[in-house]
């Protein structure tokens, strides 16, 4: 399908000059046992890939990126290298890592510009699996089903394959078109993409149990939560991830007025914010109830927002949203204990300027679709899976966000994509026990 | 300020640092270019009584990596200008500086009569000596000269002679590495009479091949032919061959040092093993003439630290330690130590202990701990302190007493006949 090319300003990444991925390349040290593997989740053989660019094979390093990453084209600009590959790397004794993520970069963009095929399908089995979500676990999930030979089925409630890939990362960090050919690569592996079904809507989970042999839970998580304070149904008031998809996609914000509040403190919040920012809005500023340290969006992400003059306001809690004529007019807060505790002081409250509020504290989760499923969960809606992503429910699998712990360091796309991994093994070796 | 002026068989410059004749040194205005930055001295491009036809291409580089022209080689011949033109350029030189030496590199046909002609009309000029080119190896080889001279001892002899009949200034016999033994051609030179030999000429070599068009590199309308090898990755090879040289009894005469020659690290090592100047091209088409002020610079302030007043006291100083196998210690012994402080996990000298040497180098079960030497396994092979990027971090640590000195010879002489 056709996707807006909608760029909102110059990408975030320096793309490697011919001159530095030579320089670059040729730096790595190719160490044994590499601590950069150890530190992907996805245990992509980094000095390989370098290697192979090294030596001019840009076809065998996508195939070793991708084939350790099914997602490594848009991890190769969203993943936190520095706490991960290049965070390990030996070099860093003098503060100088390989600039992994950018030769991942270099090499994917190759593959996605040359537009080679770097899989093939393995011999069919004959079992039927469906992934619902085709977001980075679902596609993970679904690639690599697709080669140990199962026909693959991916139901995707939006337009377009990708999940937040696609819709909810900023097109300056991540543009679509990436999510979009990594999902294309799985498609091209013979796995049907259904787009606009929404599994629980549209067709019922007790269908796909009936139809498929084996199920992979992919769904992520749902809309941002409600603040629960007055004036949260006025016009200016956005869901943050509603707010980056169409923005992303070209849409119409309508008018953002010159102040825009950003509440929240993840990289989700940190979008919002650059996102208006390159939208023309004069003062964005992110209100966040404690302590900057203990914002979950990555430290260059934050430094990232700063450089595009965006502010910040830490230990501070929205306490009301002034409306008027039912639009935002501004925005009611109160600090909160310094201690971090975020407890509110009373006495502080007083009203900044806000013309427009964007809410990014957190997202929902799909309970309802779990229960559908039979699929146990905890009492935040988690999905509860062993090692091998296993839920209580025989050859029902769940893999991503549905089973991540929130703000845990493991909500990163890098580590969908490894959990995605993980549950097509464990559907496959169940799949393959059956037929003994 | 130590001395760093030599005296080659009576040649003499105010530094040891010489450009090889090569592309550098091509035409008067590049060697007043080396001398104005300091080299002490250029030994001309080969001249000839009559001018040759070059091609085009001529070069390729060899490269390691990002590292560029780690070694080269050429198809390029002799000199394609008129012979009057250069020698009136060498007088323009010598005139500017007369204290550098200007040696003058020489190739004509196997006849003593081309030979005393040629020799004849070079010394119209003022100039320091004379460099025989019985190197080259390509192109002019098959028209007998260079190397085809080089590679026969009775030759190079008799050319020799004939280039010393006429002369009046000294005589070097610059040879060629593509022999079995080279100390049989640096004998046949010395028997000729000549006063000094240099070494190495370029090395038989064929670059590369491209791997899109599936021609050799470098291609002269779509053919090649085999060149001559330097730069860097030559430095072995001529170190090698010019310790052979120093020692052998039957050359005994002053060496001057070629091949690869690209700081004053390298200039250091020549000389240790018997050069008296050493000469440099690679690295001058790789970077310029200007590397000479670090190469003085260098050189000077080595030879300051260590207390040597005259660069000439390093001349041959290494050659007795060059020895052959059956004379070494077979008692020494010497082990591989990790320092755990600076090493960085790289883990390089573990596998290549593994995989390639003698599987005593382990791995503590956790990774960020170093790895540590099995010392009475490790035979002191020296290959993982080569791996480790960090300098200084694996040392080798001698471990035997010290005391005892048994040779292979000594088992060879001690067995009853």
């Amino acid at each position: 399908m056709a996707f807006p090319s909608v760029g909102l300003g110059p990408p975030i990444a320096k793309r490697l000059s011919p001159l530095d991925v030579q320089i670059e390349a040729n730096r790595c040290l190719s160490c044994y046992d590499a601590p950069c593997i150890r530190a992907c989740p996805t245990s992509i053989d980094v000095p390989r890939f370098i290697g192979r660019i090294a030596t001019g094979d840009l076809l065998g390093s996508a195939q070793t990126i991708m084939d350790a990453n099914p997602v490594g084209a848009s991890c190769a600009r969203v993943c936190p290298t520095s706490q991960l590959c290049e965070g390990a790397c030996v070099y860093n004794a003098d503060e100088n890592p390989i600039r992994i993520g950018d030769l991942q970069r270099y090499a994917t963009d190759w593959a996605i510009r040359e537009n080679v095929r770097l899989f093939e399908p393995g011999p069919p089995t004959g079992k039927r699996v469906a992934v619902i979500g085709a977001g980075p676990a679902g596609l993970a999930a679904a690639r690599e089903l697709a080669r140990l030979g199962h026909a693959v089925t991916i139901f995707e409630r939006d337009e377009a394959a990708g999940g937040l890939d696609t819709y909810g990362i900023v097109p300056f960090r991540l543009p679509a078109e990436i999510a979009l050919w990594e999902a294309e690569q799985v498609r091209a592996l013979g796995v049907e993409i259904r787009t606009g079904v929404a599994v629980g809507e549209t067709i019922s989970a007790e269908s796909v149990l009936a139809e498929y042999d084996a199920v992979v839970i992919a769904v992520g998580m749902g809309n941002v939560p409600r603040l629960g304070i007055e004036g949260e149904d006025a016009a200016g008031v956005w869901d943050a991830l509603d707010f980056i998809r169409i923005a992303k996609m070209g849409g119409d914000v309508g008018v953002l007025g010159d102040n825009v509040a950003i509440i929240g403190g993840g990289n989700t919040a940190i979008d919002a914010a650059t996102c208006s920012r390159r939208l023309g809005v004069r003062s964005v500023t992110m209100y966040y109830r404690r302590g900057a340290e203990r914002m979950t969006a990555y430290d260059f992400e934050i430094e990232f927002a700063q450089v595009e003059g965006v502010e910040f306001r830490t230990y501070v809690l929205p306490k009301r949203i002034v409306v008027r004529d039912g639009r935002v007019a501004g925005l009611e807060v109160i600090s909160t204990d310094p201690a971090g505790t975020a407890r509110p002081l009373i006495g502080t409250e007083r009203v900044v300027a806000a013309d427009t509020v964007i809410l990014a504290i957190g997202q929902t989760r799909h309970t309802a679709l779990l229960d559908a499923f039979g699929v146990t969960h905890d009492i935040n809606g988690i999905a509860l899976v062993d090692e091998q992503m296993r839920t209580n429910r025989p050859n029902v699998f769940a893999a991503g966000d549905c089973m991540f712990t929130p703000g845990g360091v493991d909500a990163m796309v890098v580590e969908a994509a490894q959990r995605g991994k993980i549950a097509a093994y464990s559907a496959d070796a169940s799949l393959r026990a059956e037929v003994r | 300020m130590a001395d760093l002026s030599i005296d080659l068989a009576g040649i003499r410059s105010p530094n040891p640092f010489w450009l090889a004749s090569a592309p550098p040194t091509n035409s008067g205005y590049q060697v007043m270019r080396a001398f104005a930055a300091g080299w002490g001295g250029a030994v001309w491009k080969t001249l000839a009584l009559e001018p040759i036809v070059n091609v085009t291409s001529r070069f390729g580089g060899l490269n390691a990596g990002a590292l560029r022209m780690v070694g080269m080689n050429n198809i390029e011949l002799i000199t394609d200008r008129p012979l009057d033109e250069n020698l009136r350029e060498i007088a323009e030189c010598k005139a500017a500086y007369p204290d550098r030496a200007i040696v003058v590199s020489l190739m004509t046909e196997c006849t003593q009569a081309s030979w005393h002609e040629l020799i004849r009309r070079c010394e119209e000029v003022k100039l320091d000596g004379f460099e025989l080119n019985f190197g080259c190896p390509h192109g002019m080889s098959e028209r007998g000269q260079g190397a085809a001279v080089g590679q026969d001892p009775e030759l190079i002899e008799m050319v020799t002679r004939w280039a010393k009949e006429a002369a009046h200034v000294p005589v070097i016999v610059k040879l060629t590495p593509n022999v079995t033994d080279v100390r049989y051609a640096a004998r046949a030179a010395a028997k000729g009479g000549a006063d000094a030999i240099s070494l190495i000429n370029t090395i038989n070599s064929l670059i590369g091949v491209d791997l899109d068009t599936w021609l050799p590199i470098p291609h002269v309308d779509g053919k090649s032919s085999h060149g001559g090898y330097c730069g860097p990755a030559v430095k072995p090879i001529a170190l090698n061959m010019v310790g052979a040289c120093a020692k052998d009894d039957q050359v005994g005469i002053p060496i001057s040092g070629i091949g690869g020659i690209s700081d004053w690290r390298d200039a250091v090592e020549f000389m240790l093993m018997g050069s008296t100047s050493v000469q440099v091209c690679t690295a001058v088409m790789h970077h310029g003439f200007r590397i000479v002020g670090d190469m003085i610079d260098g050189l000077n302030n080595y030879l300051d630290a260590r207390g040597v007043k005259s660069v000439r006291e390093l001349v041959g100083k290494t050659v007795p330690r060059f020895v052959d196998w059956n004379d070494l210690n077979l008692d020494y012994k010497i082990v591989a130590r990790i320092d755990p402080e600076t090493c960085i996990r790289c883990n390089k000298c573990y596998i290549a202990c593994e995989d390639a040497a003698h599987q005593c180098i382990d791995r503590p079960a956790d990774p960020k701990l170093a790895p540590v030497v099995d010392e009475e396994h490790c035979v002191g092979c020296n290959l993982c302190q080569m791996v480790c990027p960090v300098v200084d971090c694996i040392e080798m640590v001698r471990v035997d007493a010290g005391e005892t000195v048994h040779t292979w010879r000594e088992k060879l002489t001690s067995v009853p006949s």
